[in-house]
This record gives structure tokens, sequence and C-alpha cells, in this order.
């Protein structure tokens, strides 16, 4: 199982994710110290709207507190708030697939979910999908060796989403790759080269 | 976007309540300044526009409740819950066997990330997708009522030619409707009063005058499931969506086919349209049209034809009426060729 690794002990990586978002959410969304938003099952009417609200959100094994503004989506919150910046905003409205996150292991669309909705949920994004050694997933190996992207700015989306297509069960033939995978766009028309990596992931996945 | 409270409620009354105390409406529930969110792929695409603007949202995602989850099935049909995904129930094994038309609408709908996000008591509720209804800055009877309609007259290629009216011509854009339709599917559904049952060809409203008011639900209403009596229509059922590419695109036209058969004689028929009418679209002279008649390409015709008996086309979608035929008379003839 190759490809369902956790994040702890990425070179660096952890530690530095945290740094980076406690240092940027200091200077415009402080996290919150001591703040009890685990269920986010509120009684009441909760506080005003637009106000920042407590979050809590587990991102690739990783725990992050925040307050948000209820209308900050998972997208920005990974982006802007944790800059988690490997997860792209391409139209902002579900149709690109470019913001394509795991939540619990299904391949969702973060632009379209509100960063309360994730709480109690577990998030994956791309950076979460490399092994604790820092070795690519077969996925991402798959997309370099197939030449699979030309600007590169869908394939953190389309690698996540290939992902989720193994794993599904709906990479048995390159015609279910392309129904499978036309929730995200290519502007580069990279499609050959993407279904060509999927199938060489799925072998890898499989072993 | 417009600022909201958000509320995660894990009981079906105190949610319900929850709406109802933001303000009760004669408008039905989708004018509401409360509503309930489930997968939101809809309501977060309109609340970035600007054509929905809640006050409350309550997230409906933790409720109580085991049937709202759950696919089940005996001799008598199928129970779908409300908070079941798109992409649960196409992957259900049972669905795609005896109910396969079901399989159809909800695989070839959307892409696999909304279908994983989408909840079915949502989906059915998903609103029209027609542009000036998107865009707040044209007038639009359903977003805006008493304000014109600016499809009327405007670049209307995708609009309905069935059920529409002087106020609106906005296509009803989902496809699992259809197959609910079709099969006289009965809807469940939760208030803050209590619960009840309505055939589920009673939840959508005709635009007639109020195209703002699009179902028969009221503010605090959840659909919990939908009841699928099984017959002997069932199994042999399809679903026949074209559209201008082949996946993770709105029907042109659609339709959902249900046949009995005896022989090659049709003893019952169930045809629903999509993507050329205002509300899942029940085709029931084309049903009858077929009644004990053999079925073939002649007959398929002649059932196509009274499918779209009534059309009212406009400048830019006049192609509907031939191209719905044709999908009517595909989805008939490829019914008829399955193994049931």
């Amino acid at each position: 199982m190759s490809h369902a690794r956790k994040t702890e002990g990425l070179p660096g990586g952890v530690d530095r994710r945290r740094f980076i978002a406690g240092a940027a959410s200091g200077a415009t969304v402080p996290i919150l110290a001591g703040t009890h938003a685990a269920s986010g099952k509120t009684g009441d009417g909760g506080p005003p709207p637009g106000k920042p609200q407590a979050v809590t959100l587990d991102i690739n094994g990783q725990r992050y507190e925040l307050a948000l503004d209820p209308r900050t989506t998972l997208l920005d919150a990974l982006r802007e708030h944790l800059h988690l910046t490997g997860t792209k905003k391409g139209c902002d409205h579900g149709q690109c697939g470019a913001c394509t996150v795991h939540v619990d292991g299904r391949r969702h669309l973060s632009c379209m979910t509100f960063a309360m909705m994730a709480q109690g949920h577990k998030v994956t994004t791309i950076e979460g999908l490399a092994g604790p050694d820092g070795g690519l997933h077969p996925m991402q190996k798959a997309f370099i060796d197939r030449d699979a992207f030309q600007c590169g700015y869908c394939t953190p989306g389309q690698i996540m989403s290939a992902v989720a297509c193994v794993t599904e069960g709906h990479a048995g033939s390159a015609a279910e790759i392309r129904e499978y995978m036309s929730g995200n766009i290519c502007r580069c028309a990279a499609y050959p080269n993407i279904v060509a990596a999927v199938q060489q992931a799925r072998r890898d996945m499989e072993v | 976007m417009h600022t909201f409270h958000y509320r995660r409620i894990g009981d079906q009354g105190e949610a319900a309540r929850a709406l109802r105390e933001t303000g009760s409406t004669p408008e039905g529930a989708i004018n509401a300044a409360g509503q309930f969110l489930a997968g939101g792929t809809n309501l977060t695409d309109y609340m970035r526009l600007n054509v929905m603007r809640p006050d409350l949202l309550v997230d409906i995602n933790d409720l109580e409740g085991e049937k709202l989850r759950q696919i089940s099935s005996n001799g008598d049909g199928l129970w779908i819950g409300g908070l079941v995904r798109m992409a649960e129930a196409e992957d259900n094994t049972d669905i795609a066997k005896n109910y396969p038309v079901i399989h159809d609408t909800l695989k070839l709908a959307a892409s696999r990330q909304i279908r994983n996000m989408a909840s079915l008591g949502g989906n059915v509720l998903q609103r029209t997708r027609c542009e000036y209804f998107r865009e707040t800055s044209w007038p639009c009877n359903k977003r805006t009522p008493g304000s014109g309609c600016a499809a009327m007259d405007g670049f209307n290629r995708q609009h309905a030619v069935l059920g529409v009216s002087d106020a609106c011509i906005a296509t009803y854009p989902g496809d699992f409707a259809q197959a609910l339709v079709a099969l006289d599917a009965t809807v469940e559904i939760t208030g803050p009063d209590g619960s009840r049952r309505i055939a589920f060809s009673e939840l959508h409203r005709l635009p007639g005058d109020t195209p703002h008011i699009e179902t028969t639900l009221m503010p605090g209403e959840i659909i919990t499931g939908y009841r699928i009596p099984a017959g002997p229509w069932t199994r042999r059922s399809c679903y026949v969506k074209v559209r201008d590419r082949d996946s993770y695109q709105f029907a042109l036209a659609a339709a959902a086919v249900a046949l009995a058969l005896d022989g090659d004689t049709v003893s019952e028929a169930r045809i629903a349209l999509g993507g050329v009418a205002t509300v899942p679209w029940r085709a029931r002279e084309a049903e009858e049209m077929l009644k004990g008649r053999t079925l073939d390409e002649d007959a398929a015709s002649a059932a196509a034809e009274a499918a779209f008996n009534g059309a009212r086309t406009r400048e830019h979608n006049a192609y509907k009426v031939p191209m719905g035929k044709e999908t009517v008379i595909r989805a008939l003839m490829d019914a008829k060729a399955m193994e049931a």
C-alpha cells in the first residue's frame, strides 16, 4: 500500500508547514490558542455572520486550528491560510477539477466545500501524497514518466483525482479512465499522456 | 458572498426548527433565509454568484437517522436515503442490476468528484443552469420575481420546450429526477411538523407565473428519501443523454425509459424527458401510444411524436424537438434490446 502513507517524517515537511502556517496566519488570521472547535456542533446560533469562527482541520495527518470567516472554502483555507499551495484554484466553480483533494479518501472539490464542513474529516492534499521518505507516489512518478502535463497547473488536481480513480476501481480501460477523469480539465490537452500515466500507476499501485 | 451563520446540527427536529426560526415564507423552501447544506455542490456555487444569499446554513451531514444514509430493497421496491451520495448509489450493484435507469442517470451526471459530494436529497433540488439566472445583472423572473426573462429573446439554445410559461423557459438540469418520475417514486419529507409522503411528480412545480417557487417543499423540510416501487419494467430500463460533449455536461435532450414487454408487445411503458423541460417531465401521452403495440421503430417514432406534442420553441432551441424525438426512439430501442 505505497499510496496511503502518512506525512509524518517527511523531511522538513511537517515542521516547515507548521511554521509557515503559523507565521502566515499570524499576519492575517491568528491560529487560536486553546480553542475548542473539534466537534463543530454548536447548539446556539453561533457567532455573528462574517465573524471568524474556530475551525479545526485535519490536513495530511496534521491538526490545524484556525479562525475563519464561515465563507472561507476549504480551498482558500489550504492556500491562503495554511499556505499549502499545491492545491490549485482554477474556475472556483466546480467545473475544472484543479482543486481536487481527498476527504476521508474520496475525491472532493475543495472550492465547493466550506472549510467548516471539513471539520471532523481527514483531508489529503497533493502535499500529503509522497511517502515518509519523500519518495514519490506511483501516480506522481507515472505523471513524470509519461510526460502527463505541460504547464502543470491542473496536475495536482489530476493526480489526486487519478489516485482515487484507481482506488475506486474505475481505471479498468482507457475509456473508463477518460470517463472517470472527465472532471479534471487540462487546457494543454495532455489527456492521452494522462491516461497512459493512470494506466502505468494502476499497475504499480496494485503491486 | 453574503455573510451567513453556519451550524452543524445532528437532530432532525432541531435542524427543521432552526430553519423555521429564520422566518417562514409562503414562497417555498428555496427562497427562505435559512438553507440546508449537504453536498453543497449547487448551493456554494450559487452563493458565490450572489444568486443565493442565505443568512443561515444548517449543515445536515451529521444528521441522525439510519434511513437517511441507507440503500435497501426488497420485493416491493427500493429505498434510497436523502443523504446517500450520488456515487454511493452509482456504485450500488443492486441498483445497477435491478434499476439500471437509476444507475445510468447517476453515472452520466456531473463528475465523480461532484458525485462523491452531492447528496441525492439535494440533487433533485438543484437549480437551473440558465445563464441569465446565474448572472445577476440580467432580468430573471426566477431569481428576481417580476423582473422579466432575458432568455426569452436571448441566447436560448439550452432552454426548455416543454412546460414553459411566458415568465420562464429555464430547463430543469438534473438527471436522477427523470428516473424517479418515470418509476413513480414517492418522496418522504420530514419537516418541523412531522413527516409526509408525496408522489415525486408533485415535488417540482411548473414555472407558470411564479418560476421562483420551484418545489412544493416548505422551509425546514428535508427530503429523507425516495421509495421506488419494483415492477416488471424496472429491470428493462435505461437513460439516454445527449449533450455537447460526451461527459461532464448537462443534457440537451435525455430520455429515461422503462418497459415491460410481452414478447415484442409493450404491456407497460414509462418515459420521462430531461434537458427539454422546465421540470422532470413524464411523457404520459407517449406511454399510452405504446401500450399493447409491438415495439418497433414505427411505434417508437409515434411515441416520440406524442412526447413532444405541445412543445413551444424559441429562436435557438427548436432543434431540441427533433433531437428529443430521436433520443426517445433510441432509449426505447435500447431498452427493448436489454436482457431483462
